[in-house]
């Protein structure tokens, strides 16, 4: 098990490699220029231009800038923001918490909804209930998040006043972040309400994030069961004379939940992806919003450390459903 | 409802409550995050909203709702006969505000004023590179650096600025986001120079209190503030990116003002009855700019006739809905010096084809150049271009539309030899007619910032005039200045854009800026 570890713990030096290498020209590829976006109609006289090639380092060829990024990478310096003029590593480790207690919430629904869902439409195959699970999910995979969450703001803010319309909580209150978790940072403030007040902003913008990674995930698991309830060793522990529960909890599900484990796994690059538009709405101060800014922008700096930043994030995620996995199915591990 | 959800509400509502009952609090849904709290480092309206407007003062202060100035810290000024001297006589008695980390042990003087446009042009100064890439855009921008040789301390309420050269507009510079005065002794004190960005020192209306990233930016009125206390106690700057978010926090009451709605929300952010919709021309103009330096742009006649052949009206319904005014003057209605006298060129097809067959002009083919991005003088570049191509089409014109990508589009569009006229537009800086007049149509732009690389004797001559003498005679000048320009049509002036805020009916007090910035001192709300 060890040994495996480690193997998978090797391929991610090669991994990080590339991916340094592609968020690094990635933004350069793109056209514009951040000298002259940040200009504007106003522009720069050509010597200005030159001067700031020269003090953010464009000026050199781009193996050189390349090779100098990866030094202060390895000095553990991301780089600094063209636009705010601040560490690109500082901006995210404090927007970070903010996405990261989202993606968790989102993750959450989605599995504890997601797999019983599929379970049962596995085991009710053909039924109405089947129908209608799998309906739900294949209308939930092709939602078109940004018009899914004004909606849902629209009915249950704009109309039935249920929820807030946006941000992590109400205006008043007001305390020192501790964890960057909004839930526990408003238990700990004390203050009466907080925690009510996080968790009623955190309800819509969970809805939209977990309704594309819900449908994958109760898609998944009912395809699983329905491969899992076909073999012998069901039939076995059927006959056996096991109570149904038994047979689907214990011996059927474990073994579907195989694939699903690694569904999961994937599913964090769909949440971060989601993620950026789920933020926008909800105007949560995530590192989803704070990508895209900084890609329209031509932030150089913020697009490749906030790249690298997220692929490690994905990464070491990857390998713990890969050291999962092995858990689950010991034929893997060697 | 269920018994919970009652019951969070029922929270809520008397947690706000014993909020209001003690603090009255405005909350503006802002669009966006200040890029720090520094404006000097920066050129983005949001961070000045957010940074010089509420925290900070100048030297000179625009009148609110105008373009011209008034003193501001400075009491009072004199320049001299020369017009290189400019002497600043200094408030007394004004306090900088106090934090957790920072308690002023003086009032504000000359010291200050010094510090804070030393730390801009002086590369010896502690504070030029105290963060990293502090390029200080906008003094560089606005030629400064040229501009001024130096600053004098006369005595620790007069101070002195020399200049190189005669510049009336300098005063107006002065009242800009990044001539915002900075505490020394704040400066001084600070162990980690980056705090000067990040928790702000000023003199302003408001304290700042705390920031949390891309969520929400805290003030408080500040008590000691020379120009007295505010009605409000508490400003909330809720950020909000979306526009259509920010209409449904309005419209549920999490915030009271909200700017930059959606063209197509106008109408019914009108009709609520809960609300108040302010609107205003901005400062701006945008424009279709020939190259008249190419045959046969070259001739008056031809520009002439070109403009007469665009239906303005039918851009403003389909690009602007509405949200804009038609432009006959390179400067908009509200800056000071707009010549209302002057008569636009009327839409008519026929008298257009008939002055370009005077000009001895035939199957004319020409590019026009469309921009990639939404600006506030132009929504929509893309179907303008097409509009104008349809308008063009009808006095035997073809119309090719090209488009670069923004950065290069701004580039490539400045080259004396480009190939076809070119959409774009300009919002003022400093309310000043020479920011729009000299900047976008003198001689000294071809090649730059004049994309018509028009440089005509008598208008340059005029504007060179109008750099110097007192308000009334630059008007003068200015006036006779947008003679030229509509006579000579280096461009099509299109349209001037109207903004729209809307606010809650409890608000009093808000009073909208023409140079596009949202301002909260005076403000009040009703509980």
């Amino acid at each position: 098990m060890f040994r495996f570890f480690l193997s998978r713990l090797a391929l991610l030096i090669p991994t990080f490699i590339g991916v340094s290498i592609v968020a690094f020209s990635f933004i350069r590829l793109l056209p514009g220029d951040p000298i002259l976006l940040l200009a504007g109609e106003r522009g720069v006289t050509e010597q200005r231009y030159q001067e700031l090639q020269a003090a953010y380092g464009f000026d050199k060829p781009i193996l050189v800038q390349y090779f100098n990024y990866v030094l202060d990478l390895l000095s553990g310096d991301f780089g600094t923001s063209l636009v705010t003029k601040r560490p690109v590593l500082n901006e995210f480790f404090t927007l970070f918490p903010a996405t990261l207690e989202l993606s968790l919430c989102a993750i959450i629904v989605a599995v504890a909804i997601g797999i019983p869902a599929g379970v049962f439409a596995a085991v009710k195959r053909g039924s109405w209930l089947d129908q209608s699970v799998m309906g739900v999910a294949l209308v939930g995979y092709s939602m078109p998040i940004f018009w899914w969450g004004l909606l849902l703001i629209i009915l249950f803010s704009g109309i039935l006043h249920w929820t807030p319309v946006s941000g992590r909580i109400s205006l008043i209150y007001f305390f020192p972040s501790v964890t960057g978790f909004m839930l526990v940072d408003s238990l700990l403030s004390g203050q009466a309400g907080a925690f009510k007040s996080a968790a009623s902003h955190l309800v819509l913008p969970t809805i939209v994030l977990a309704t594309i990674p819900l449908a994958v995930i109760a898609r998944q698991t009912r395809s699983a069961m329905l491969e899992v309830l076909g073999e012998d060793y069901v039939r076995t522990a059927r006959a056996k004379g096991l109570a149904p529960r038994r047979v689907i909890g214990l011996h059927a599900l474990r073994n579907a939940l195989i694939p699903v484990v690694t569904t999961i796994g994937l599913q964090v690059g769909v949440l971060l992806a989601g993620a950026i538009l789920t933020e926008t709405i909800f105007s949560w101060p995530g590192i989803g919003k704070w990508m895209v800014d900084s890609v329209l922008k031509r932030d150089y700096d913020v697009v490749q450390g906030g790249l690298l930043l997220i692929a490690a994030i994905v990464m070491i995620v990857n390998l713990i459903v890969d050291v999962l996995y092995g858990l689950i199915n010991p034929r893997i591990r060697t | 409802m269920s018994r919970t959800k009652k019951l969070l509400a029922a929270t809520i509502l008397a947690s706000s409550f014993a909020f209001a009952a003690h603090a009255k609090t405005l909350v503006y849904c802002s669009e966006g995050s200040p890029e720090g709290f520094d404006p000097a480092l920066y050129t983005a309206g949001t961070t000045f909203d957010a940074s010089s407007k509420p925290v900070y003062n100048r030297l000179v202060e625009f009148v609110r709702g105008k373009t011209e100035v008034q003193p501001g810290l400075a009491e009072s000024w004199s320049v001299s006969d020369d017009g290189l001297e400019y002497t600043f006589k200094l408030r007394a008695g004004v306090k900088f505000h106090s934090s957790d980390s920072f308690t002023p042990t003086r009032d504000f003087n000359a010291d200050d004023v010094i510090f804070s446009f030393d730390r801009q042009m002086n590369a010896e100064n502690p504070f030029n590179a105290y963060v990293d890439g502090a390029s200080w855009e906008y003094f560089n921008g606005m030629s400064m650096p040229d501009l001024i040789k130096s600053i004098e301390k006369v005595d620790d309420l007069t101070v002195k600025f020399v200049l190189n050269r005669q510049e009336a507009p300098f005063i107006a510079n002065l009242a800009m986001d990044f001539a915002s005065i900075m505490s020394k002794e704040y400066a001084d004190s600070l162990s980690s120079k980056s705090d000067l960005n990040q928790k702000p020192v000023g003199t302003g209306p408001f304290q700042f209190v705390a920031y949390q990233p891309d969520a929400v930016i805290r003030y408080k009125a500040n008590a000691d503030y020379w120009g007295g206390k505010q009605p409000i106690d508490d400003l909330v700057f809720a950020i909000t990116t979306d526009a259509s978010v920010r209409m449904q926090k309005l419209t549920a009451g999490e915030c009271q003002v909200m700017p930059y709605p959606n063209p197509a929300d106008i109408q019914a952010l009108k009709d609520n009855p809960d609300l108040q919709m302010l609107e205003q021309q901005g400062l701006n103009v945008g424009y279709l700019a020939y190259n008249t330096q190419q045959a046969p742009f070259d001739n008056p006649k031809v520009r002439k006739a070109l403009n007469m052949a665009i239906n303005k009206q039918a851009i403003l319904e389909a690009v602007f809905q509405g949200a804009g005014q038609a432009a006959k003057n390179p400067i908009p209605p509200t800056m000071w010096s707009y010549n209302d006298d002057i008569q636009d060129d009327p839409y008519d097809p026929d008298a257009a084809r008939k002055m370009l067959e005077e000009a001895g002009v035939k199957d004319l083919s020409m590019k026009v150049w469309a921009m990639p991005v939404q600006r506030p003088y132009n929504p929509n570049a893309r179907r303008m271009a097409e509009l104008m191509q349809e308008d063009f089409a009808k006095i035997g014109v073809t119309v090719e539309i090209v488009s670069y990508e923004w950065g290069e589009y701004l580039q490539r569009s400045k080259a004396v030899d480009r190939d076809g006229a070119v959409l774009l537009g300009w919002t003022g800086d400093n309310g000043d007619p020479d920011n729009f007049l000299a900047v976008l149509l003198g001689c000294d732009g071809v090649g730059g910032s004049n994309r018509a690389q028009w440089c005509n004797e008598e208008f340059d001559g005029l504007i060179k005039k109008a750099k110097a003498g007192s308000p009334e005679e630059r008007t003068a000048v200015y006036k006779e200045a947008q003679v030229v320009f509509k006579r000579e049509a280096p461009w099509a002036t299109i349209a001037h854009s109207v903004v729209f805020m809307p606010m809650s009916k409890k608000v009093s007090g808000y009073i909208m800026d023409p140079l596009g910035g949202h301002w909260f001192d005076g403000v009040d709300i009703a509980e």
